[in-house]
């Protein structure tokens, strides 16, 4: 089927295509609602204002809607609400009920793809030439991520017995395994692990040659053993000449992996191996984090939540002690690397979920290299997508099983986000990096992430047919630079030890808030320090020009000189450009916790806003927070004043000091 | 001298101490007047003076004959002194028990402190009302500089020169008063000068049961609003708890008797349950052991952050009122001494540029906190480990400090100062070598004679040598008003206080220095750029005219 067909046949799903008056409601204020037609197109719901001055879109892909609901019909209409995948929640109001239910049925059906072929990233065509979309997956190469590591040396060594995907059909293609270990020894032991998931490297150590090792659990039972798999263990732990013993980790809770030797499957007997340390660590399983987070994301969109609300809501979601347990697993693995110098082997169950996040936690941990902009789309495209972590199942991209979706990369990404808070100096991304790979994790908008395995993606011919979204990334990598990274720092700091008190682990407000604007801070410190950085940059460029002329003229004084004092002064002004578009601010409700009563009480209320903000993404997420991140200004009004002789008239909004003032002039 | 009788033992040796994140000192341990000093007598290493101001509490273990005296600071510092000998270890924490909590105010230290600099500008002559009044004269001249309170017999916790409508005359502000608890009646705090509006304070009316009234304290109001014009009376206090005060003679505006007024209620907590949320908070920032889940619910049932978002969103309300809605505001709770003072002073920094840079702030906390009458001395005698019955003990100031640097947060670029300047202000609100923070009010202050026998805070701060590290590297002068979030999710715990010495600073230490470093550089080579440019046009000018391209 073509993209063509797929198109038309989406086209079939919408029995609406554009419904005129509909609201688009603030969410954090009821009063800045704007009317507009809503679009609904094979791809996106679009919604375009009728402001005259400003024609404000608001973009979303059905590939990110997570849910939609329909709510009790109100005095304008019926509201629908989208829930997004970003965690964006939009809410329409459409005056007929029949619209309503049709938008509503188009949206549910384009939201649930069943075919692969449906999504986003296949329909997805920028314009750029075939051989541009085939070296944009030549951006990442595995394996000069492995040789970067050390690999192979003399030790370790690819093997080819998975080049067909006959041994395991969710690892890739290309494992590392010790030299030391013949087929049949890994065949034997892929017969014992679930899934064929036999152990084999994720992460070298070159100086002390320790290795991180991963796989799936084994078929134990309650007394089965495998000769070929114990070769394995020990082969492994022999690859690390230094070492006489090596630690296994399972990262369940001991409950649950003795739950499953009833099932013949489980965890290795420390008898059965020579010198193996076994450990649980008790990371809950997806069923628990995707619990966790929804109760987070409840806690996250309350509507002026009381402090009280809001913290036992944090509390009960559990979802900060999830993050603490996979950050203490990857202490503890990277510790065992870096300080004792012992290889590990991790797994859980199936070694796609908490194994992926633990390795790729202690991977940060111990390698600066990681948390470089590079190193981290590395370190994802090696230990979760090319090791089998079931993106499509559980990221949701295809209509199906809801009990496989599960926010197992959000955790491994809040856990880097943790430890930026921690480490700001150690870094070379900023959050919106995080932010951005997360979005693009669900958006299906590249190929990346479509598929459960390197086998499905291969089948599908997902580097013939979609885009890779790395390089797209590495495009504006100066958006997502973090303006205080010490790169010298950061490598000689050698393994990162965070502190994992409660306290040390906060609530991460720009990705679940992501879209509530006025939830974050009005001036951004990371903003004004990337402006600086870009002037100071300029300043330097300018610097040896002048220094270059300056010589010059001292050579050939004679000489008349060419200025260029425009390019100097129209740098100056660049200091506080950031600044004043930041500036513009409204208060917000200020007396919505109020308890009211008294008769003399009354509600005091967010005036209107001369434009609503919108947030355009898809192709252009950018441009839309600048666009209109300077255009609010708002006035307050007291609502219940019936005479209206104090409401303040809608010019004076226009000549708000704080919208139109243009704070800081330093030219 | 008094302070050798308190004084058991003046020095032990060997005693060790351990101090979190720090390696431990071994030396030599001095007790003087009012400070116990540990010197290990060693090159490079630090010596520990500590004020016994600053001691909250102690506690004394005993292991064998070797005592450990753990110390508690009003600063939330907590230390172990290893001390041998078990009579030593007894003597010196008697000692400093006694030290630390000296009734009369003239043994406190900066009675004896003597500045090893000197004083170039006196800070106890920066922030006169006259001053202030003067800048007041140039924007309006409806106000008036009253003397009525000059013996403080009017209100002895009011200064005695305040700023009332220029109509209203000495007689009517005297009856006024007696309408008011403590005789606070409404007085200017704030003059919006982009509309005219006016913020007041007061404490509340003294209504009671009966529903008392006062035609003087109406008039007085009724005197600071425009013609047809209506004003918002903001009290603090929740509907319910302002009723119940009726019955201790105290009560609310009534309606009937304001009727240009609109009343709106707040629900800041009263002073005595701040303080107890104070110490639950800091439990919890100092139980290292407990799990997640322990922690959120221990910092929720501090209300430490509710109390700082419920001040907040007064504080942006009475702005509001203020900017927004072009009305004149009059602010009060019970004895205005308190919450008052919070949500005026907060209002404050939104509204008024110049109370965001170092001046503007400190001549903020002069004229809202010091001269209006905040009882420092009682609310700052015991902080966090107190471990009796609080008596007038309260977070009251710290709370505000909290509020500010809430607003720093989200505004990192609006202020001249940085986060830790309002540190230090937290410090020596509870414990100092100056005299700014002594007393309860401008009386007491001037009955001790603190501007004659000590040094002001602020001669010492606003010496270069010592400013430049509470400057903000971001600061950039905005003049517009500054709207906060206030949602739970927008406020955070102010990490700096709380878990100031529970966590190792390198990283962030290292964090601040670079941000500096490259603020400073970038300015380095815009000095750098301009000089060139500069040479480059004379050396042109010299070599005839420019031609241009």
């Amino acid at each position: 089927m073509s993209c063509t067909e797929v198109w038309w046949s989406e086209m079939e799903h919408i029995r609406m295509p554009k419904v005129e008056n509909v609201r688009l409601v603030d969410r954090s204020s009821s009063r800045r609602t704007q009317v507009g037609t809503l679009y609904l197109t094979a791809t996106h719901t679009i919604f375009v204002g009728k402001g005259s001055e400003d024609r404000s879109e608001l973009w979303v892909l059905h590939s990110l809607v997570c849910d939609v609901l329909k709510h009790k019909a109100s005095q304008n209409g019926y509201p629908l609400i989208i829930h997004c995948k970003n965690f964006q929640v939009i809410q329409f109001i459409i005056p007929q009920e029949s619209d309503c239910h049709n938008v509503y049925i188009s949206l549910t059906r384009l939201s649930r793809p069943e075919k692969y072929e449906e999504l986003y990233c296949f329909s997805f065509n920028p314009n750029v030439d075939k051989a541009e979309r085939e070296h944009s997956w030549d951006f990442l190469d595995l394996k000069a991520e492995y040789s970067r590591m050390g690999l192979p040396n003399k030790l370790w060594h690819v093997t080819a017995i998975n080049r067909e995907y006959r041994v395991c059909d969710t690892y890739p293609a290309d494992l590392f395994v010790p030299k030391s270990v013949t087929l049949p020894v890994i065949i034997g032991s892929s017969k014992f692990r679930s899934r064929g998931r036999f152990p084999t490297l994720s992460y070298y150590c070159k100086e002390n040659h320790a290795t991180i090792c991963r796989s799936s659990q084994p078929l134990s039972g309650f007394s089965a053993r495998c000769l070929e798999d114990e070769q394995m263990l020990q082969a492994i732990m022999k690859s690390n000449p230094g070492s006489r013993f090596m630690y296994v980790v399972d990262t369940r809770p001991k409950l649950n992996a003795m739950a499953n030797r009833a099932a013949g499957k489980g965890y290795e007997n420390e008898d059965n191996y020579c010198n193996i340390k076994f450990q649980f660590i008790g990371i809950e399983n997806i069923h628990v984090m995707r619990n966790s987070q929804q109760k987070l994301i409840e806690v996250s969109a309350l509507r002026s939540p009381s402090m009280g609300e809001f913290l036992m809501g944090l509390e009960n979601s559990d979802w900060l002690r999830h993050i603490k347990s996979i950050m203490e697993a990857g202490i503890f693995i990277s510790k065992a690397v870096a300080e004792e110098g012992v290889s590990v082997l991790v797994h859980c169950s199936d070694g796609w979920d908490r194994t992926a996040q633990v390795c790729s936690v202690a991977s940060v941990l111990l390698d600066p290299y990681y948390r470089t902009l590079k190193g981290l789309m590395v370190l994802i495209e090696k230990d979760w997508v090319s090791f089998g972590h079931k993106f499509s199942h559980r990221c949701g991209h295809l209509d199906g099983e809801a009990k496989e979706v599960s926010p197992v990369i959000d955790q491994f990404l809040e856990c880097v986000w943790q430890l930026m808070e921690q480490f700001p100096c150690y870094f070379e991304y900023n959050e919106k990096f995080l932010i951005s790979i997360h979005n693009h994790v669900y958006s299906c908008h590249y190929g990346n992430f479509i598929c459960n395995s390197q086998k499905e993606r291969k089948d599908l011919c997902i580097k013939e047919k979609t885009h890779s979204i790395w390089p797209h990334l590495w495009e504006n990598k100066l958006d997502f630079m973090n303006p205080l990274f010490k790169p010298d720092q950061s490598q000689n700091q050698g393994l990162l030890r965070p502190r994992t008190a409660p306290y040390c682990f906060k609530y991460w407000r720009r990705l679940y808030n992501r879209f509530d604007r006025e939830l974050h801070p009005r001036q951004s410190e990371l903003d004004c320090l990337m402006t600086v950085k870009e002037e100071t940059q300029q300043l330097e460029e300018a610097l040896a020009l002048y220094e270059q002329k300056l010589a010059v003229l001292d050579k050939e004084r004679a000489k008349t000189l060419y200025m260029q004092k425009g390019v100097l002064e129209s740098k100056q002004a660049l200091w506080s450009s950031p600044l004043d578009t930041s500036l513009a601010n409204t208060p917000q409700d200020y007396i919505g916790g109020f308890i009211g009563g008294a008769p003399n009480v009354f509600t005091l209320q967010q005036g209107e806003r001369e434009s609503a903000e919108l947030c355009l993404f898809g192709d252009k997420p950018k441009s839309s927070d600048a666009d209109n991140s300077d255009q609010e200004s708002g006035v307050a009004d007291f609502s219940s004043h019936s005479s209206g002789e104090e409401s303040l008239p809608s010019e004076d909004s226009v000549k708000d000091p704080d919208s139109d003032e243009t704070g800081p002039n330093r030219a | 001298m008094e302070f050798a009788e308190l004084i058991k033992t003046p020095r032990v040796d060997g005693v060790v101490l351990h101090r979190p994140f720090m390696p431990t000192v071994e030396g030599t341990l001095c007790l003087t007047g009012h400070h116990l000093i540990l010197s290990s007598r060693q090159d490079n290493t630090e010596e520990l003076w500590l004020l016994h101001a600053n001691i909250d509490s102690i506690e004394k273990r005993f292991v064998g004959s070797l005592g450990t005296i753990i110390v508690k600071c009003k600063d939330l510092r907590v230390i172990q002194l290893d001390i041998p000998g078990m009579e030593e270890c007894l003597n010196i924490a008697s000692s400093i028990e006694a030290l630390s909590t000296l009734d009369s105010v003239s043994l406190m230290y900066p009675f004896f402190y003597r500045p090893l600099f000197e004083v170039i500008e006196d800070g106890w002559q920066l922030f006169v009302p006259e001053e202030a009044f003067k800048d007041l004269e140039s924007m309006t001249d409806e106000w008036r500089l009253s003397e009525v309170n000059k013996d403080f017999s009017v209100c002895p916790s009011y200064p005695s020169l305040l700023t009332v409508p220029k109509d209203i005359d000495d007689e009517s502000l005297c009856k006024a008063a007696s309408f008011r608890h403590g005789g606070r009646f409404p007085v200017l705090s704030y003059y919006h000068k982009k509309n005219g509006m006016v913020m007041m304070r007061a404490a509340q009316p003294l209504t009671g049961t009966n529903g008392r009234r006062c035609k003087e304290d109406e008039k007085l109001i009724n005197a600071t609003l425009c013609a047809g014009k209506r004003g918002y009376i903001i009290d603090t206090r929740t509907i319910a708890v302002a009723q119940q005060a009726k019955a201790r003679g105290g009560g609310f505006e009534q309606e009937a008797n304001y009727a240009q007024w609109r009343r709106i209620h707040k629900a800041i907590e009263r002073s005595n349950v701040l303080q107890e949320g104070l110490i639950k908070l800091v439990e919890a920032c100092n139980d290292q052991s407990h799990s997640m889940d322990r922690w959120l619910s221990k910092l929720e049932a501090s209300n430490w952050q509710s109390n700082v978002k419920e001040i907040l969103t007064t504080a942006c309300l009475a702005a509001q009122c203020i900017d927004r809605e072009g009305a004149s505001v009059l602010v009060h709770g019970t004895e205005g001494t308190d919450s008052t003072l919070q949500v005026t002073s907060l209002a404050q920094i939104i509204l008024d540029p110049a109370c965001r840079t170092i001046r503007g702030f400190e001549a903020l906390i002069e004229r809202e906190w010091l001269q209006a009458g905040h009882p420092f001395q009682q609310r700052c005698a015991q902080s966090a480990y107190s471990n009796g019955k609080p008596r007038s003990e309260a977070p009251v100031f710290l709370l505000f400090l909290d509020c500010v640097w809430q607003i720093l947060r989200q505004f990192p670029c609006s202020f001249q100062f940085n986060e830790n300047f309002l540190i230090m202000l937290f410090e020596h609100a509870y414990a100092s070598q100056f005299g700014t923070f002594l007393g309860n009010s401008v009386a007491e202050r001037l009955k001790l004679l603190l501007s004659q026998k000590t040094v002001s805070l602020w001669s010492w701060v606003n010496r270069p040598q010592e400013l430049e590290r509470f400057l903000n590297p971001l600061y950039e002068p905005n003049n517009l008003v500054i709207w906060p979030s206030v949602a739970p999710q927008s406020l955070l715990l102010w990490e700096g206080v709380f878990l100031r010495w529970n966590r190792s600073t390198k990283c962030l230490d290292e964090a601040y220095q670079e941000m500096v470093h490259i603020i400073e550089y970038n300015k380095e080579l815009q000095n750098k750029v301009n000089s060139l440019r500069r040479q480059l046009a004379q050396l042109e000018t010299e070599d005839g005219p420019l031609q241009t391209p």
